[in-house]
């Protein structure tokens, strides 16, 4: 019980101090906004191409929205020594990581639905499989988050994290099969997109907005939920070994 | 879990290596309860280290650790919520103000909501800032920092209290309030663990003091018996206009005597008998050593630190103060 209260604080702070700044809520607001005015100027089309591009921006909006804060919090909290503090409060280290990285999840689960609401307003929504969509937002959103805190955890620099972040977001983004199909990729990089988070949440998202999954959604479930724990796990692992050496 | 009677800290063979250096090196040590114990050392003796390990911070490579006589040397982590812990940065969250500040540490010990406010307003009245209760921690001067991260330290009423130079760097009131205020904590029945670099501060608050030097315990004692070492000795301290010249052409001239440069112009000049200063200052001048003024001091911890450390104190201090100031540090 005392570790739950402990766990509640960490959260509403970060809330506070970070996520609900008017710069991140607009973030949340505008990346989405932005993304989605992207495809929609790409495709060229009208309103009914926004199904299409919907599980895109979503996908992306979670990707960016969860790393982009997470790994420069936590490495910022780490260089001004007050996550020391939390190292030394007497929660467990699993709970206290799960603390850490709830705001970004729940930062995550608002901007994915940021284009959801944008696109209620222009297309038929009904046949969406809502149960499918919100399943693999949750697991997209805590995916990337885990992601960051392997990024925070890895670098010591605020500097180091965003750029570290990058090499994992850019290469996700073009290899994940949202801007192009996994089948028509080079035969080199087909594996590749397999082993990335995004290439399952995105697929899941597709066939729930628009019955287009190339993969069996169990097989996409399990895999997410597999790059959750073996980021949290590794993530762990390394605050461990480098930070209560 | 507390057992009466048992020290409230104890190590045996405490050891860290770091790949091939040994920062703390095989100590041993028993803090008794309600004992505030000085930790004292140059820097790199491994007083951080030491503290890391029995905070839980850092692992270590053998020897084992107890807490009011339970073994926790496998999982500190268990031993948390006994202890208090101050680090040598004023490490508190620069965007929250004082009261939230407060309220937030509470929490991190599972303090309900109405007894952490009860107690963050207590703490802020007594370390005199509850004034200042509502503005941001980035805007308290080194001071205010200080005393709130000890009042952070304290607000879940550990028993341990772990303090790790707690006045480095700030002004001389403001030191003064905290040495009072830790005072007051020890007749309290807080056991103090402190690691300080000025000696006053540890000869006003210690019941007990132990010297770490390249990572070992090489001295362990009362106040009164450590200075009693040096008691008996005389020391004269002389102070130059500019620098006070070789020490080793000192000792070449006057063998008996045992120099010590204090400061670039400040030396201490220790022997078993009076020392007949005529000559001394002769040929002090005789070297373009133009003294200003030569007095007799009495022995003090400062010169039993000096005896085992080997370093000057005044030195170590401006390294501290100046590598605090880089890293940004309170």
């Amino acid at each position: 019980m005392k570790s739950w209260i402990a766990f509640w604080n960490i959260l509403a702070k970060d809330m506070r101090t970070y996520y609900l700044k008017p710069p991140n809520l607009s973030w949340g607001i505008i990346f989405p906004l932005a993304w989605t005015l992207m495809f929609f100027i790409k495709s060229g089309t009208g309103f009914g191409e926004v199904r299409t591009i919907l599980p895109g921006v979503m996908a992306l909006a979670i990707l960016f929205g969860t790393t982009s804060l997470l790994a420069v919090t936590v490495t910022f909290e780490k260089r001004g020594r007050s996550f020391e503090r939390l190292l030394l409060a007497p929660i467990p280290l699993e709970l206290l990581m799960l603390a850490k990285t709830s705001g970004a999840i729940l930062f995550g689960l608002a901007n994915a639905f940021v284009p959801v609401l944008l696109a209620a307003f222009l297309v038929d929504l009904g046949s969406v499989v809502w149960w499918q969509l919100v399943t693999a937002v949750v697991l997209i959103a805590v995916s990337s988050t885990f992601l960051g805190l392997f990024i925070a955890v890895s670098v010591s620099e605020v500097f180091e994290a965003q750029t570290f972040s990058n090499f994992f977001r850019f290469p996700m983004v073009f290899l994940c099969g949202l801007f192009f199909p996994i089948e028509r990729l080079p035969a080199l990089l087909r594996p590749v997109s397999y082993v990335l988070p995004l290439t399952y949440g995105a697929d899941l998202l597709a066939g729930a907005v628009n019955q287009a999954a190339r993969l069996p959604a169990l097989l996409s479930f399990t895999a997410l939920a597999g790059f959750c724990i073996a980021l949290f796990l590794i993530s762990l692992r390394i605050v461990r070994r480098k930070w209560i050496s | 879990m507390v057992e009466q009677g048992r020290p409230a800290i104890e190590t045996s063979g405490l050891t860290k290596r770091y790949d091939e250096l040994v920062a703390v090196d095989d100590v041993s040590f028993a803090v008794q309860e309600g004992e505030v114990f000085g930790f004292l050392g140059p820097n790199g003796a491994g007083k951080t280290t030491t503290i890391n390990m029995l905070t839980g911070l850092a692992r270590p490579t053998a020897g084992s650790i107890h807490f009011f006589g339970w073994d926790y040397s496998a999982d500190v982590k268990k031993a948390q919520h006994l202890m208090g812990i101050v680090a040598d940065e004023s490490n508190l969250y620069p965007e929250l103000d004082g009261f939230q500040n407060l309220c937030f540490s509470a929490a991190l010990y599972g303090m309900g909501r109405r007894e952490r406010e009860q107690r963050a307003r207590e703490l802020l009245d007594t370390f005199g800032l509850a004034g200042a209760a509502r503005r941001k921690f980035a805007a308290y001067s080194k001071g205010m920092k200080r005393k709130l991260t000890i009042a952070a330290g304290i607000i879940h009423r550990p028993v341990i209290l772990f303090l790790d130079e707690p006045t480095t760097g700030i002004d001389v009131a403001s030191a003064r309030e905290i040495r009072q205020l830790l005072a007051g904590l020890s007749e309290s029945g807080t056991t103090i663990f402190l690691t300080t670099h000025y000696i006053e501060e540890a000869e006003r608050l210690c019941d007990r003091i132990a010297f770490i030097v390249e990572g070992r315990l090489v001295r362990m004692d009362t106040l009164a018996d450590l200075v009693k070492d040096v008691q008996g000795r005389h020391i004269v301290q002389l102070t130059a206009q500019a620098g006070v010249g070789s020490i080793d052409t000192l000792h070449q001239a006057f063998p008996e005597v045992r120099f010590e440069r204090v400061s670039e112009n400040v030396l201490h000049a220790h022997t078993a008998e009076p020392l007949p200063l005529a000559p001394l200052i002769r040929f002090l001048e005789e070297h373009g050593v133009d003294v200003t003024e030569a007095k007799a001091i009495r022995p003090s911890l400062e010169d039993v630190f000096v005896r085992i450390t080997g370093v000057a104190l005044e030195q170590m201090r401006k390294e501290k103060e100046q590598a605090k100031q880089k890293g940004g540090g309170a």
